[in-house]
């Protein structure tokens, strides 16, 4: 069983980027050339990191598939459609590095925040809430608010926030940045587990190397100011496991996108 | 939770109570005849004394505080939602809303006597709209508009309209700060009506009852007509705290005093 390398057969396009730039306040003295050239398809039911350092533009090429922003030149097409009626069909989940949980909001009515802007009835909401907390196991929470919950907890309510509506695509940005280590890679192996389980399209934006290895079928290198693509990795790692972490494999593939970063760096 | 309220009031109760006893104490001894200031049993026998008098002005000033206080509240809270949702309102509104503030209220009563009747209520109840708008409206705005970027993304993620976003961000987001507002606009109301009613309005009313009494030297009576307004700001102050934690539940710092 290898079925964590081969996305499922349908393999049709969840996002494609087609000669995209972004260029923050065009034409004033503190523009920004934020993202430049980039083209970048990934296949639906894949796992894909964008990793590279601070102001490399990983989050607004996030953003972009969000239609969170929008590109200054080039195409984002998303489920086959614009990346805005994607947005608006409410095509995909989002979870960022802050949980942006609403504190005046119980971990439940928290993940059924989204199922309200849908308009679904109370029964549903509260069955599929019910649901979501199972998914990542904190179903004794629900009726906490979320001070009272650790950070790691806290994000995990938010990404069953992101998934509760079961879109296929999940947007995720740095969300394991504020944690420590420990609940970092326990976050990591639930994340797979949710991905093996629901086979959505994930896009990860990381700073960490070893992180971008252990959950990606694939790691997109990008290079800073302005973003380009470095490199484009496929990981070859099978199904993760607790051994994953100490294979050869693994730190193969750490130093493969350690060598793209580096060699980013170098030369400019 | 009532025991727990009342072990949390025990050291207020003995500072409360220690002061009261240390003031009837050190004036029988500094001062038996005095009556600038009384001791506390005199304003209390004064209080027993004229308590139908007191209590009808109560009644009455309270009436303007509340009602005055309900006005500017809502005056406020309007105010800031059309501030924090329209550029338009904020480019208008808020310069007009400061301008306001800028005048020393209090000093606008006699003038208002004249505009609403000398005895009528309504000029008292003008200034206590006046005094109250201001804080609510300042710590409203405030609350509605400092919402966490991620929020914001976040509902945009999910297409949310403005109206969702301020439904469902940017009013929860206020609320703690509106309370805050709440609290001290109802003391200033209570200020705000009293020292009002010195220039006129209604007759029977605190403010004219300690005006009436300090003219005619009965300095005792003034001081029970003072703890009747004490107690009607603490009472005002108190039902703001517990309207605070009926719709705040989430906080766990909230106490009705704290």
């Amino acid at each position: 069983m290898n079925d964590h390398d081969t996305p499922p057969s349908k393999a049709a396009a969840a996002v494609e980027i087609d000669s995209v730039s972004k260029v923050f306040n065009l034409g004033k003295p503190n523009e920004v050339h934020a993202l430049d050239g980039i083209d970048l398809t990934i296949d639906d039911g894949t796992f894909v990191s964008l990793i590279g350092p601070s102001g490399c533009g990983k989050s607004t090429l996030l953003r972009l598939m969000g239609a969170l922003t929008h590109p200054t030149e080039g195409s984002v097409v998303v489920n086959g459609k614009s990346a805005d009626q994607a947005r608006l069909d409410r095509d995909y989940g989002m979870a960022f590095q802050t949980s942006g949980l609403f504190e005046w909001r119980t971990v439940t009515q928290n993940i059924e925040l989204p199922l309200q802007l849908m308009g679904w009835d109370k029964a549903q909401r509260k069955e599929r809430a019910l649901e979501m907390l199972d998914l990542v196991k904190l179903a004794e929470f629900g009726d906490h608010y979320p001070r009272e919950l650790s950070g790691g907890m806290q994000q995990r309510v938010a990404i069953a926030r992101a998934l509760s509506f079961r879109p296929q695509l999940l947007l995720m940005d740095e969300p394991f940045g504020a944690l420590d280590e420990m609940t970092r890679e326990h976050m990591q192996t639930e994340v797979l587990e949710i991905w093996e389980k629901t086979r959505k399209t994930i896009v990860f934006v990381t700073h960490s190397i070893p992180e971008a290895v252990f959950l990606s079928n694939r790691v997109v290198v990008m290079s800073p100011r302005p973003g380009r693509i470095a490199a484009d990795i496929s990981v070859p790692l099978g199904r993760r496991n607790f051994d994953t972490r100490e294979s050869q494999g693994f730190f193969d593939s750490i130093t493969e996108v350690r060598e793209a970063l580096r060699f980013e760096g170098s030369t400019r | 939770m009532i025991k727990r309220a009342l072990a949390g009031a025990f050291p207020a109760l003995v500072i409360g109570v220690g002061g009261l006893v240390l003031w009837e104490l050190s004036l029988l001894v500094i001062n038996p005849d005095g009556f600038l200031l009384p001791r506390p049993t005199e304003i209390f026998e004064a209080f027993t004394e004229h308590f139908d008098a007191i209590w009808s002005a109560t009644i009455n000033t309270g009436y303007i505080v509340v009602t005055g206080l309900i006005v500017g509240v809502i005056l406020g809270v309007v105010w800031s939602l059309l501030v924090s949702r329209f550029r338009i309102a904020d480019e208008t509104l808020t310069p007009l809303a400061i301008a306001l503030n800028a005048i020393p209220i209090i000093a606008l009563a006699p003038i208002f006597n004249a505009w609403y009747g000398l005895l009528s209520p309504t000029s008292n109840q003008a200034i206590v709209v006046l005094l109250v708008f201001f804080p609510v409206f300042i710590n409203t705005t405030k609350g509605l508009t400092s919402v966490g970027a991620t929020k914001i993304e976040l509902m945009d993620s999910y297409a949310a309209s403005k109206w969702e976003i301020t439904r469902m961000i940017r009013i929860p987001n206020a609320m703690p700060l509106f309370f805050t507002a709440l609290k001290i606009a109802s003391s200033l109301a209570v200020i705000g009506a009293i020292v009002a009613e010195y220039f006129g309005g209604s007759q029977d009313t605190l403010g004219q009852f300690i005006v009436q009494n300090a003219a005619s030297g009965r300095y005792t009576n003034a001081w029970a007509a003072v703890v009747a307004a004490s107690a009607m700001g603490i009472t005002l102050y108190l039902v703001s705290g517990g309207f605070e934690r009926v719709a705040t539940p989430w906080r766990p710092d909230v106490d009705v005093v704290g």
